[in-house]
């Protein structure tokens, strides 16, 4: 039955061909993507209470024995994230069924859709370095496409620097991957990282890291952000979801692994380097997110901001900081997609960006309204809220590694998040209406459904932290010992 | 003759980033495809070149090239192949649209 393991990809790339030939049934690509990411929740969960019993399990490709062939493996962290992504995608499609327009859906929107979150899947499975990047390439492809779709000048002008950026860190990769294959000579990850601990991290091995380091950095927004704020905010609302709740993530993940796997050796001087970015990160990201009027550009710096925050649990890698980094993903995801849900519908209903236009909108939409209040204090980190159990656990493992700077960085920051969202909500919706009631858009069900669920997910998170704990802590431990991962993948 | 080819590797190098910062848009995507070219050829050295016959099986043949970077760098060029013919026709696009091949006018906002 292991079988399973490829599913999540495998059935969203079948979908994406299927739709290829009924272009014009809209209808029906609408529900198959529903329901195939609804079935992948499902494969993963079974899969996820699997991996609990039986260890992380693997599936080789065509039954050859791991270092030779490419393989799929599935442990906690990366189930966890590809359960996140199917819930985010289902939202994201329920979302856009109502706003993304018939003239996207025609060509091809849902195909794309269903590619992007086959290359997620994938990247987040492989057991293989070069699979990840042909993974990557899958998801880059598709996200070039559907920031595309639709042909505006503004986002064809962003699509253009968002390709050239992603070609260059695409070449950085290559690069690394074949400087690591000529000092190592294995791309299977387990074996790459048994062989790194037989010869010891060599200087070579560092600066290789380095390497790698930029690439994800690149795709993740660390540091490296300054194409993040153009070309998320040019994206149709249910896209800018899409990619501000999976994109960066993937990068995140791949430095997850990269560092935990094969790099943990010298942490004196690659977790120190993270560390350092995710500083200035959270610095230029506070920044970001306090200087604009323009909203969809608050909301890509706070994207900035959530990855500077996941890095520090990285950068100071005890076994808390790993559960409050792994928490926070998994909120980030989903909130994420939320607040540019939220977003983006403000922008429709008042056909403005700018939140000096904006005023009032509480009397016109109250659900609305409620929901971006409780977005807010969910990325702030309140109590009862998902955001919450992640930054508490975070600051634990930096309190715990000693590294009182960037313990300081990252609470401060999420004052920035705090005062940048009540910003919005106190220019938005407070103050004198300025929408009377004849001249109303009209918000659709399918608008607002899509936007409950995920704040109920996020209020459910929270309340619910107890319950996820089981497979958080397991992903964090099989993070922190990587020599669980090589013996399930080379010795069973 | 690795030295050589790395050597090569750093000549495609660096006109391929003097291309990316230039201000024309065709240019720039020249400067993509060279920077693909010397990774190919990078993967191609790490593998080490020509310590034997081309991979293919034959009778009273032991020593043979490692076949591994040539997966690689045929998966490599197709997926790059795809992206750059990609890139061509959004420039295309994007050029036709907003009246302008010029990087720097094409930066946004004030220019709307």
């Amino acid at each position: 039955m292991n079988n399973m393991i490829v599913l999540p990809m495998a059935i969203p790339v079948l979908a994406g061909i299927l739709f290829i030939f009924f272009r014009n049934n809209i209808y029906l690509q609408r529900w198959i993507s529903l329901f195939v990411m609804v079935a992948n929740i499902g494969i993963v969960a079974y899969l996820l209470n699997r991996v609990q019993t039986e260890g992380v399990l693997r599936l080789d490709f065509g039954g050859w024995e791991p270092p030779f062939g490419i393989l799929f493996v599935a442990d906690s962290f990366s189930l966890i994230l590809v359960m996140t992504t199917s819930i985010v995608a289902a939202i994201c499609l329920l979302y856009s069924f109502s706003s993304i327009g018939k003239a996207r859906e025609n060509m091809f929107f849902y195909s794309f859709v269903n590619f992007l979150v086959a290359g997620v899947n994938g990247s987040f499975l492989t057991g293989d370095l070069f699979n990840l990047y042909v993974c990557f390439e899958i998801m880059l492809l598709a996200s070039y496409v559907l920031i595309a779709l639709g042909g505006k000048k503004a986002q064809l002008r962003e699509s253009i620097k968002y390709v050239i950026i992603n070609v260059l860190s695409s070449w950085f990769f290559l690069v690394a991957i074949a400087f690591l294959y000529g000092s190592v000579g294995t791309l299977n990850m387990a074996h790459i990282s048994e062989r790194i601990s037989e010869s010891g991290q060599t200087p070579l091995l560092t600066v290789i890291s380095i390497v790698f380091l930029t690439v994800f950095a690149l795709k993740a927004g660390l540091l490296l952000y300054f194409w993040l704020p153009g070309s998320y905010s040019v994206a149709p609302t249910a896209v800018a979801a899409l990619f501000g709740g999976l994109l960066t993530k993937v990068g995140i993940y791949a430095m997850f692994r990269v560092f935990t796997l094969f790099f943990y050796h010298e942490p004196s001087i690659t977790h120190t380097f993270i560390g350092v970015l995710a500083a200035l990160t959270l610095i230029g990201g506070s920044i970001g997110a306090v200087a604009y009027k323009d909203i969809r550009l608050i909301v890509t710096y706070n994207v900035v901001i959530a990855v500077g925050f996941i890095l520090v649990g990285l950068a100071v890698a005890t076994p808390e900081a790993m559960e409050g980094s792994i928490y926070y993903l998994i909120h980030d995801m989903i909130v994420k997609s939320l607040l540019f849900l939220l977003a983006g519908t403000m922008i429709t209903v008042t056909g403005t960006t700018k939140i000096d236009e904006m005023s009032g909108l509480i009397r016109n939409y109250p659900l609305m309204g409620w929901m971006f209040f409780i977005v807010m204090l969910s990325l702030a980190g309140i109590p009862p809220l998902s955001g919450f159990i992640g930054k508490v656990l975070v600051g634990e493992g930096a309190v715990n590694a000693g590294s009182y700077i960037l313990l300081a960085l990252a609470f401060l920051s999420s004052i920035f998040v705090l005062y940048s969202l009540l910003r919005v909500f106190l220019q938005c919706f407070w103050g004198e209406t300025i929408i009377s009631t004849e001249d109303e858009v009209p918000v659709k069900k399918g608008w607002m459904i899509p936007c409950a669920i995920l704040t109920i997910a996020t209020i459910g998170i929270g309340l619910g932290a107890e319950s996820l704990y089981l497979y958080v802590s397991d992903a964090a431990n099989t993070l922190l010992n990587p020599q669980i991962y090589i013996d399930a993948v080379l010795y069973e | 003759m690795e030295i050589l080819i790395i050597i090569l590797g750093g000549v495609l190098f660096a006109p391929a980033i003097y291309n990316l910062l230039q201000k024309q848009l065709l240019r720039i995507i020249i400067g993509t495809v060279l920077l693909s070219h010397g990774a190919h050829l990078l993967i191609l050295t790490m593998g080490k070149l020509k310590t034997g016959q081309p991979p293919i099986l034959m009778d009273g043949i032991t020593e043979y090239t490692d076949p591994l970077p040539q997966a690689l760098i045929l998966t490599s060029i197709v997926i790059s192949f795809g992206i750059t013919s990609l890139l061509l026709v959004l420039a295309y696009r994007t050029t036709r649209e907003n009246n302008t091949d010029n990087m720097e006018q094409l930066r946004g906002k004030s220019n709307e």
